[in-house]
């Protein structure tokens, strides 16, 4: 994995930094690092931030900085999809508990951790502004909401079954 | 500037004038002593620096004379500007005496009680912060924080568990240097001073982050665990250095140079140069010069009475003599029972060692292996 | 049925759409704004609208706006608050993801009204999908003419731009957000300089909250006044209420502020009573940082009054019996639910949403964490309750931003109301790991319907 944004990725990176008025491109740096971590497999390697910082011409360190303060970087390898499951008050109340468990035991992981074929890997977050559909789990970029047992497992094969068709 | 407004205010019922755009703590500075109030996080010689440690909060009782509403919270003096009429409570505040007793408790909750072994120790803001306000136990029952050891080169040493998050040594990299190469990484309670990936700290002039550490997270490598501040003597001391000033004071012992800071004010902040231009210095003259030979001494710098390190410099010897009574002497004749001969253990002790010759942290090894074994 | 200003077209298929939201008479108040109407006559009308911002604090939006400075050849900005993080809040993503062009509509009027030629939505970046929906919307309107340069032929120039967050609720506070949007670490600034005079990229900056910049849209339909009419005393027009937690319909409804709190709760036009026949024992009406009421003190307040869903009723009785109407994030709580373990959750959220810039924020919020982490273990102490009242009480007020109040109050609030809670836990140590206080004496006084 060569640590350069292709052709298609460079066009977005400019769209992005054309947000923002002249010599203020470090304003893109939270947009940019989401297209890092899409394009570099799902995480921010250091070379990956020290490359960031050359394209918006600031220091390393600031990359670092932003890059370690905001929850949705991983600054690890994580699996394939990422189970970002909701434990804060309303998902607390509505279950949450239950389906963590579930999860952990389905998937014979604990939190922070990836599955051995690297396919999932489990995170308990915080409060992702789904309390009325809870509980839930975010999974890439979409919401999986009002989930059951039945439906953890409806949502695990339904991933397994992505990779198969994907090989 | 003959034209300068000035604002009354009045700190704890004493009144001044100051300049308009004075900021509360400059004012209260002004009248000094304890109505100054404490301050972790900012300092004056750094721009954008305070508002954060909450130490300095004071209550402003009266907005001004226009508006003499007073403020619903307490606020940080140290970036609150005056306004005339302006009256402030600050050690005449009980609501003040309890939140500065919260902060210190806050300030302390994760802060290793490792004084005994720190090089900071008796120039500590956090100790002088915690004598005058703080409590004497704690109530906090938890295991304390503690992070990854992270190295900052051969000059800087530090121990991020003994930092406040004062962000000073941020401010430092912004303002001196054109590079900086270390941040706070991380948030809330896990934020942490370091570069991410490990790598020394190479600046001219990073140096400075020594001085302006309220506290023992930075400290000098090339003092550490040399001496206690309090057994040496300071002297202002000046030499002709083309990177800075060269404008300093040097901590001795005898004629050994021990340690090199740059000079500090009675509030601990950097003094300014003749020019008015603070008076930081550079690496060279911090890590490099350590012999009088390099410097022109000026005479013995003023320390407060109230510092520890005051009593080795205005009481001539005391504190540093050597005792003329032995322990059997002492004990009508009873030799203490020593778990441990220091004289065996310790480089230090051996009368026959210069202690600036010694390498490395000064304990003696067997002591170190006999602690891992048990 | 309340009146509906925002959500009225919500469910006309095809709404997201421009052609479908053009056609159901969208863009009309933009229209009337821009080409009728001047910058004063519009920072006018939302005066005397008297909307308050709907992100939480509910500080009158027109005030907040006519502070805003105008120095000679600086740019202004507006920034629009879709960080929606606080727990139990999920009613601006209902709106921006089935009414883009509503809020769109809204940025322009107030671009306009504040003279902002580059807009910023910055919104969280968890919301993908409705950072996408948005930025189609974005296309949409600047292909018809809304967005670009010399909008309507009027010489204004405006173009809306989408920012997404990455992760931490400290940046729904304004001057956290506008140090996100520079791209940094999302630390408070120190005030002042308030944002209406150093905001972004230290230029004059109004930040307004999703809800509030749609509620433009309406006002100028039909009037400041008129608006005015609706609801009661200062709480003024519709406010979004996302309704969760033990309830048969959890969801975003519109109410107009005169609904009592009772018929919220038990209507089936709004949350349909409590799930599962249980019944209700306490509710945290305005956002998880709002003080936490029991059944009782929740339906009427101190004097014995009904309590209605506007800003004055729920804040009755100030802290000691009453709450807020804060963000309308509505938790409710049924009789199975420990007040201890919630307590737990919503103080480990804030430990882990601190930016830990300020000293009691930082260390105080994880002591509380780890003193009910204990409680909750059955490892509690009798003296760990004013522990940590007191902890709570030292960081209230004492930080550089709201944060800190945030995590205080409903660590403060449940001990104030729940106190006999904690020390049954304690005096229980055993018992309570394996069963619920219940409800006790905050007995649901409402009959349940069969």
């Amino acid at each position: 994995m060569s640590l350069e944004f292709n052709n298609e990725q460079m066009t977005e990176f400019n769209r992005l930094v054309a947000h923002y008025p002249e010599g203020k491109q470090k304003s893109a740096l939270l947009p940019v690092l989401h297209l890092a971590q899409d394009s570099f497999g799902g995480w921010l390697p250091t070379e990956a931030m020290d490359y960031v910082a050359s394209l918006l011409q600031i220091q390393p360190i600031e990359v670092y900085e932003v890059a370690t303060f905001y929850s949705m970087y991983n600054l690890k390898p994580v699996g394939k999809f990422v189970f970002e499951v909701c434990q804060t008050g309303p998902c607390m109340i509505s279950g949450s508990d239950n389906i963590i468990a579930y999860i952990q035991k389905q998937l014979a992981i604990k939190p922070g951790e990836t599955t051995k074929d690297g396919m999932f890997t489990l995170k308990l977050v915080e409060c992702l502004g789904a309390c009325g559909y809870a509980p839930m789990m975010q999974v890439g970029k979409i919401y999986r909401e009002h989930l059951t047992k039945e439906k953890v497992d409806a949502i695990i094969v339904e991933y397994r079954m992505q990779i198969v068709a994907l090989n | 500037m003959s034209e300068q407004t000035l604002f009354k205010v009045t700190v704890d019922n004493i009144t001044i004038e100051v300049p308009a755009g004075t900021t509360i703590l400059q004012a209260a500075r002004q009248i000094g002593g304890a109505v100054a109030p404490p301050a972790m996080c900012y300092y004056s010689k750094l721009e954008g620096t305070g508002g954060k440690c909450r130490t300095c909060l004071v209550e402003v009782s009266k907005g001004s004379e226009k508006d003499p509403r007073p403020m619903p919270k307490l606020v940080a003096s140290c970036r609150t500007i005056v306004m005339d009429g302006m009256e402030v409570k600050n050690i005449t505040s009980e609501k003040v005496i309890d939140a500065r007793a919260g902060v210190v408790e806050f300030l302390l909750l994760n802060h290793p009680l490792d004084c005994p072994i720190c090089d900071q120790a008796g120039e500590c803001h956090l100790q002088d912060l915690s004598f005058e306000h703080g409590k004497a136990d704690t109530r906090y029952e938890f295991q304390r924080r503690t992070f990854k050891k992270h190295d900052l080169g051969k000059h800087i040493q530090l121990h991020m568990t003994r930092c406040i998050l004062c962000y000073r040594c941020v401010f430092i990299a912004d303002q001196l240097t054109n590079k900086r190469e270390h941040g706070i990484l991380d948030r809330g309670d896990h934020a942490e001073i370091a570069t991410h990936i490990e790598k020394s700290l190479g600046n001219e002039f990073i140096g400075n982050v020594i001085d302006v550490c309220p506290v023992g997270a930075l400290t000098d490598k090339t003092f550490r665990f040399k001496n206690r501040v309090w057994f040496l003597k300071p002297m202002d001391a000046h030499r002709d250095c083309p990177t800075c000033s060269g404008r300093v004071t040097l901590w001795n012992r005898g004629d050994e140079v021990f340690r090199v800071t740059a000079r500090k004010d009675e509030w601990g902040e950097i003094e300014d140069n003749p020019d008015g231009k603070p008076g930081w210095i550079c690496n060279t003259c911090r890590f490099d010069k350590k012999h009088t030979n390099d410097w022109i001494i000026e005479g013995p710098r003023a320390i407060s009475r109230q510092s520890v390190i005051a009593q080795g410099h205005y009481a001539g010897n005391v504190g540093m003599t050597q005792p003329t009574e032995i322990f059997k002497a002492v004990n009508d004749g009873r030799a203490p029972h020593l778990l441990m001969d220091i004289h065996n253990e310790s480089e230090v002790n051996l009368p026959s060692v210069r202690l600036s010759e010694i390498e490395g942290p000064s304990h003696g090894t067997s002591f170190n292996n006999n602690s891992k074994n048990a | 049925m309340g009146v509906k200003l925002l959500l009225e077209k919500a469910n006309v298929p095809g709404i997201r759409t421009y052609d479908v939201y053009r056609r159901e008479g969208g863009y009309a108040a933009a229209e009337k704004a821009l080409k009728e109407m001047s910058i004063e006559a519009i920072v006018e009308e939302v005066k005397k609208s008297g909307l308050r911002g709907r992100g939480g604090a509910g500080f009158p939006a027109g005030m907040k706006w006519s502070f805003i400075a105008k120095p000679e050849g600086v740019p202004r900005h507006l920034v629009c608050n879709a960080d929606e993080s606080e727990p139990g809040t999920f009613k601006d993503r209902y709106l921006m993801e089935f009414l883009p062009h509503l809020l769109l509509e809204g940025l322009l009027i107030s671009s306009f009204a504040l003279g902002s030629n580059d807009t910023y939505i910055y919104i969280r970046g968890e919301y993908a999908w409705v950072a996408t929906i948005l930025e189609e919307a974005i296309i949409e309107a600047t292909k018809n003419g809304w967005l670009g340069k010399n909008i309507l032929g009027t010489g204004f120039d405006c173009m809306i731009h989408v920012h997404r967050g990455a992760g931490a609720y400290i940046c729904g506070e304004e001057t956290a957000l506008i140090e996100s949007l520079e791209g940094k670490r999302g630390n408070p600034r120190i005030k002042p300089p308030f944002p209406a005079i150093q905001g972004l990229w230290m230029r004059p900056t109004v930040v307004n909250n999703v809800e509030t910049l749609a509620a433009v849209v309406p006002i100028i339909k039909m009037g400041g006044e008129e608006y005015a009419k609706i609801g009661v005393g200062r709480s003024t027009g519709t406010k979004l209420i996302s309704a969760c937690g033990n309830i048969n319909k959890p969801g975003v409804y519109e109410i107009d502020m005169t609904i009592s709190v009772e018929d919220f709760i038990y209507s089936d036009e709004y949350c349909g009573g409590i799930a599962n026949g249980k019944k209700l024992k306490a509710c945290i009406p305005g956002g998880s940082s709002v003080p936490i009421l029991p059944a009782n003190l929740l339906l009427k307040t101190a004097k014995g009054e009904t309590r209605y869903m506007n800003y004055e009723s729920l804040s009755d009785g100030g802290f000691a019996t009453g709450s807020m109407m804060g963000s309308g994030g509505f938790i409710v709580l049924d009789e199975d639910q420990c007040i201890v373990k919630n307590t737990l959750t919503l103080a480990r959220f804030y430990r882990h949403e601190s930016c830990g810039q300020c000293s009691p924020c930082r260390e105080g919020t994880g002591w509380m964490e780890k003193i009910l982490q204990k409680i909750e273990l059955g490892k509690g102490e009798s003296s760990d309750i004013d522990l940590l009242w007191d902890i709570q009480r030292k960081i209230e007020g004492n930080t550089i931003c709201p944060l800190g109040d945030a995590a205080a109050w409903p660590v403060a609030a449940a001990i104030r109301h729940f106190r006999d809670e904690f020390e049954w836990h304690i005096q229980n140590r055993a018992l309570s790991q394996t069963s619920n206080f219940g409800l006790q004496h905050y007995a649901d006084p409402i009959h349940v319907p069969a």
